[in-house]
């Protein structure tokens, strides 16, 4: 938001108590309590929108919750202010926040400030809250991760002083399978300073981007010396600054299969909010003032809005630059494309009985992570540059800006602090990379955000896409061909272009058993906002389609939607060959079904949601309220085969407790807590004897980055690789001093023990100590891992929803989850995964949706009409962890990041079909957009189901 | 509290400091320019060492209050345009240190020296950073260093 015309010259003082706390501040008389907080070192007070719409910035005034971003600091003279801060009693946790950390209400972490103040308030007002009452009290804060379950289920255990939730089940494991509290919760429940934006470096610089207004525009001149002119502006960078590198902002591993058509500046901008000029000032509102003083002369292009018509003849070339690599054909606005088969789809329609198509269509999503994208850098006192940065990928980061910035790798150090939520919008090197070249080019530390506003375009999105599918069956359902042709808007640079895509294909099609399978994608350049990674990768776009056409045929068939799955998915032993054709932009290995737990996801979800009496319920036709359920299915990958890697180092300390240092970035979904839990129960010590420091790229070895559903399965294997060789080397030590052969001694609960008798033991410290005093060995262990596999997990979703026939509104009552993830390392922390993505995937079928004007300007860049659900608009959840055990996981274990978001799509819109009788093929399917089909069937009969007859 | 405006590297530095504050407190806790060091806090080991139109004191016997308005050089005001200060060469090649924890003094010595006296004599040399301590004992390589940076000033 813009802040021009306040005054900001400190020049008043600001009395109040703060914590119990008398202060007095020289503050301006415009400036927000929010900034004061944070300027006076109250970090705990989180900024997630500056327009009071998430509740991140939440503080009590005189007890009661306020948005402080929406009041003036002047305002709070003479009052009470209370902070997260001031909640603890020292290190004795107030009842809401202990819950929050026991219970799992916790991710990343960012939002639970203004949680933990809220429930306090609420619950000293009104002790015998309701859970709908805590829902309502908390629905002023938005949370993208959690998806509230655990969040209310804290609220409501700490109101009823409940102890911890217990672990699942009985378990052969001492650590890893069971409920351990995240262990970066505390931190975050307290609010101390852990997200990147939580320190003051001195001398620090504010850098803002000017961006572009026009969607397709060719710079014709650029006057900033007015900009340059403004007292208290450091730089001003164009085009004309800087070096010119192709390069993508896809955070992959090199070579990345993403075009090189991306410039740190250029002398054309591609979409509204691309890149115009930079600069960095000592506050922010100089810096904004900067960017007014910047004076452009565009020459106007034709806009590409269209993808539809991207390719068409005539239309406006995006990336008409000679530099450009890696873009399948420019001249047309085509990034990739992708055309892979396996068998012969013509054939198997030609042996088909029935064959059933349709179209369906997918929007742009934004992540909405409650910490918009944030980067500090400086450079440190050897002059190399160190980036701060909230990012998913701290190595491919590194490499792209040495890449972008002409600097060694050598000379970058990248951190990677707590992250306020990612979900794939920060694998992406986005602000990394102006963030240095001004730091390069002042000398002083630069800190650049996006507002709340700016994320929703300048940042990434979900590939739109239009999608074809054709299928064939024999009579009896059994599919004997599946083609799916896609077209896809990448927006204007082509990050994640042919990955996600390609995705769309190699994890959707092959969940049905087919011989023929035929997947063709072009995505195309528009000049909209860039579209990158997004939780699920491209597989919810396929799966609203795939799911939704299986729903439509099971229907022509007669056949109950779980029996005509059952009759088709994949299973154990079965080889998935697609996905060898559709590898990572380039050729891919196939994937061995090891653990499919499909059969009993179906029964267990059916179960839940109660399938067989709701599909068979009497209906009662007069009620404007019709219910109906729906069911869809779905599996992902754990980790990109034989690409993704990670690595880990295991430290012995002298009083027995141990260093794990891994690359791996925990961006709030709790890869800390995991990795942990892997090494302490491969080590034989409890959780607290870990300590594990993660995502630094000069303090921690390699590793790709917390996405493709990768952490556990490769960042955990290394992490239990270097633990096992750690413990032989441990044990190594422990042998003579107990004299007892090596083979015969085991670690457990911080002791080593003699197998033979199991009362000879002795403290893990004992021989810490022995080993750093008296042997003089450092235990000290790596490995490296991957895995030339990707085993997928599987989710089978049940929709229970009621469509207000009157309105159009439809309600989600109910939404079940079963999900074969292998075994779950932290049950309580895979559930939040799966109930998270539930609210995303929720939002997403039913309002989620990016929606441009006619020049190609973002018309909901907000939380107010960019709707994402909060506590109040989520349904009931149930999660259902159904074990399996992969061969290839860590004790067992797959991915279940992403794949809980495919199904709500399909799901929902199955049982909107199953209440009402009207099929949507595009999402998402809005309140209007129901009532107008009801008011179109009743004015004619509804559009014919798309069946091609055998004769034709 | 009183607002005073420093000329600190060529800069004018406004800063809200107490009448007692010296100026090394405020060059390091409010301007934070941390490259002048906190020794003894008594003038004896000359850590602080920084100069005033050109002269070396010891910043932590100067007021700040003292030095308003005058030509304040620190360690950070030597590097001009990515190129270090002769007498900072002189010091790399030589390499007359070990923790780095006297250098910035010993430099800031050696500038304001050099200017009186371009062409000491090592004995010069020896008196006049007297008022320096290196607990690392580099003290030859220093006598060095600054003979060094004599001559290479010379050429210049």
């Amino acid at each position: 938001m813009k802040r021009s015309g306040r005054n900001s010259t400190p020049s008043m003082q600001l009395s109040l108590r703060v914590n119990g706390e008398a202060r007095e501040w020289t503050i301006a008389p415009g400036d927000l309590l929010l900034d004061v907080l944070r300027r006076e070192g109250y970090y705990g007070v989180k900024r997630g929108c500056e327009t009071g719409e998430c509740g991140a910035c939440t503080i009590l005034l005189d007890g009661k919750p306020v948005n402080s971003c929406m009041i003036f600091a002047a305002q709070a003279e003479d009052r009470e202010i209370t902070t997260v801060e001031g909640v603890a009693h020292g290190d004795q946790l107030h009842p809401v926040q202990q819950s929050l950390v026991d219970h799992g209400g916790v991710q990343c972490g960012f939002c639970t400030p203004g949680i933990v103040l809220s429930s306090k308030a609420y619950l000293e007002e009104h002790p015998n809250a309701s859970e709908d009452e805590i829902r309502t009290a908390l629905s002023g804060h938005l949370c993208r991760c959690t998806g509230y379950s655990k969040p209310v289920e804290a609220v409501l255990a700490a109101e009823h002083a409940a102890t911890r939730k217990p672990s699942h089940a009985a378990h052969s494991h001492d650590i890893v399978g069971h409920n351990e509290p995240k262990v970066d919760a505390v931190k975050f429940v307290t609010g101390r300073p852990a997200f990147t934006d939580d320190i003051h470096i001195p001398g620090m610089l504010y850098g803002k981007i000017l961006p572009s207004p026009h969607a397709h525009a060719r710079i014709r001149s650029i006057d900033v010396s007015k900009a340059r002119a403004l007292p208290g502006v450091h730089a001003v960078l164009t085009y004309k600054d800087v070096p010119r590198v192709p390069h993508t902002t896809a955070g992959q591993a090199w070579p990345e299969p993403s075009p090189y058509d991306t410039y740190l500046l250029d002398s054309k901008v591609r979409f509204v909010g691309d890149r115009v000029a930079a600069v960095a000032a000592e506050s922010r509102e100089i810096a904004e003032e900067a960017l007014r003083r910047i004076q452009v002369e565009y020459e106007v292009l034709p806009p590409v809005l269209d993808m539809e018509h991207a390719s068409d003849p005539g239309v406006p070339v995006i990336h008409d630059e000679k530099d450009s690599t890696g873009i399948h054909d420019a001249r047309h606005n085509v990034a990739s494309v992708i055309h892979k088969q396996i068998g012969d789809v013509e054939q198997g329609f030609r042996d088909s009985d029935l064959i059933f198509e349709n179209e369906y269509r997918t929007p742009r999503q934004h992540h909405c992570s409650l910490e918009p994208h944030i980067t500090i850098t400086w450079l440190d006192e050897d002059k190399r540059l160190v980036i701060r940065t909230s990012t998913q990928i701290p190595f491919h980061v590194r490499r792209q800006v040495g890449m972008i910035l002409q600097i060694p790798v050598q000379r970058i150090h990248v951190i990677k602090p707590r992250i306020g939520g990612g979900f794939g919008g920060k694998q992406e090197m986005l602000l990394e990379d102006i963030c240095g070249a001004l730091t390069l080019a002042t000398n002083r530390p630069v800190k650049m955000e996006y507002t709340r506003h700016e994320e929703f375009f300048m940042a990434r999105s979900r590939h739109a896409q239009v999608l074809r599918v054709k299928m064939g069956f024999r009579k009896d359902g059994t599919i004997l061909a599946n083609h799916m042709s896609v077209l896809a808007s990448t927006g204007a640079y082509g990050s994640h272009s042919s990955t996600v895509q390609g995705n769309t294909g190699s994890k959707v099609l092959p969940l049905y058993r087919a011989p023929h399978l035929k997947f063709d994608c072009d995505i195309v350049y528009t000049n909209t906002p860039v579209s990158g990674a997004f939780r699920g990768y491209g597989c919810p776009q396929g799966f609203f389609a795939q799911e939704s056409l299986i729903d439509e045929v099971a229907e022509k068939l007669r056949l109950d939607p779980i029996e005509l799955r059952l009759k088709n998915l994949i299973r154990q032993g079965d080889t998935d060959e697609l996905s060898a054709q559709l590898g990572e932009g380039r050729k891919g290995l196939p994937r061995l079904i090891r653990s499919c737990g499909m059969d009993e996801c179906l029964a267990r979800g059916a179960a839940a949601i109660g399938w067989k009496q709701k599909r068979s319920a009497r209906r009662d036709k007069k009620s404007p309220f019709q219910h109906g359920i729906g069911v869809a299915c779905s599996m992902q990958g754990s980790s990109i085969a034989g690409i993704d890697w990670g690595s880990a180092t295991v430290t012995l300390n002298e009083d027995g407790s141990y260093r794990v240092h891994t690359g791996c970035a925990d961006v709030g979904a709790g890869a800390d807590t995991v990795l942990s839990q892997i090494a302490a129960e491969t080590l034989g010590v409890t959780l607290d004897k870990i300590t594990l420091l993660s995502g630094d790229t000069d303090y921690t070895p390699f590793d790709v980055g917390a996405y493709a559903s990768s952490t556990t399965i490769i960042s955990g294997g290394a992490v239990k690789k270097a633990a096992e060789k750690a413990r032989a080397s441990f044990l190594e030590v422990a042998a003579p001093l107990m004299k007892v052969p090596v083979e015969k001694l085991t670690c457990r609960n911080n002791l080593v023990i003699d197998l033979d008798d199991e009362r000879h033991t002795m403290p893990i410290a004992e021989v810490a100590r022995h080993a750093t005093y008296k042997a003089k060995v450092q235990i000290i262990e790596s490995a490296s891992h991957f895995i030339t596999d990707s085993p997928p997990p599987f989710c089978a979703t049940f929709a229970e929803v009621e469509v207000d026939t009157e309105t159009g509104k439809v309600r989600v009552l109910h939404l079940v989850n079963a999900v074969d993830c292998g075994v779950a390392l932290n049950p309580n922390l895979a559930e939040g995964q799966v109930e998270g993505a539930a609210a995303q995937g929720i939002g997403y079928a039913l309002h989620e949706n990016m929606q441009l004007d006619e020049n190609g300007r973002m018309l909901n860049a907000n939380f107010l009409d960019y709707k994402i659900l909060s506590s109040k608009d989520m349904p009931k959840l149930t999660t259902i962890l159904v074990p399996t055990e992969e061969p290839l996981g860590p004790y067992g274990a797959k991915s279940i990041g992403e794949i809980a978001i495919n199904n709500p799509g399909p799901a929902i819109a199955n049982a909107i079909y199953h209440a009402i009788g009207i099929r949507f093929r595009q999402l998402p399917i809005r309140s209007e957009d129901v009532l107008r089909a009801i008011h179109e069937r009743e004015s004619a009969a509804q559009p014919n189901f798309a069946e091609v007859s055998k004769s034709l | 509290m009183a607002p005073i405006v420093l000329l600190v590297n060529g800069t004018e530095r406004r800063v809200e400091a107490a009448s007692d504050e010296s100026l090394l407190s405020v060059l390091r806790d409010r301007l934070q320019m941390t490259g002048t060091k906190y020794g003894c806090g008594e003038g004896q080991c000359g850590a602080c060492t920084v100069l005033i139109d050109g002269r070396p004191v010891r910043s932590c016997l100067t007021l700040a209050s003292q030095v308003a308005g005058r030509k304040i050089t620190t360690i950070e005001g030597l590097e001009h345009d990515g190129k270090l200060h002769p007498v900072q060469e002189a010091f790399l090649h030589e390499e007359a240190f070990q923790c780095g924890y006297c250098t910035s003094g010993m430099i800031m010595s050696t500038v304001g020296f050099l200017a009186s006296t371009p062409k000491p004599t090592e004995d010069e040399i020896k008196r006049h950073m007297d008022g320096n301590i290196c607990r690392c004992g580099t003290y030859p390589r220093i006598v060095q260093a600054v003979a060094r940076a004599a001559e290479m000033a010379r050429k210049e």
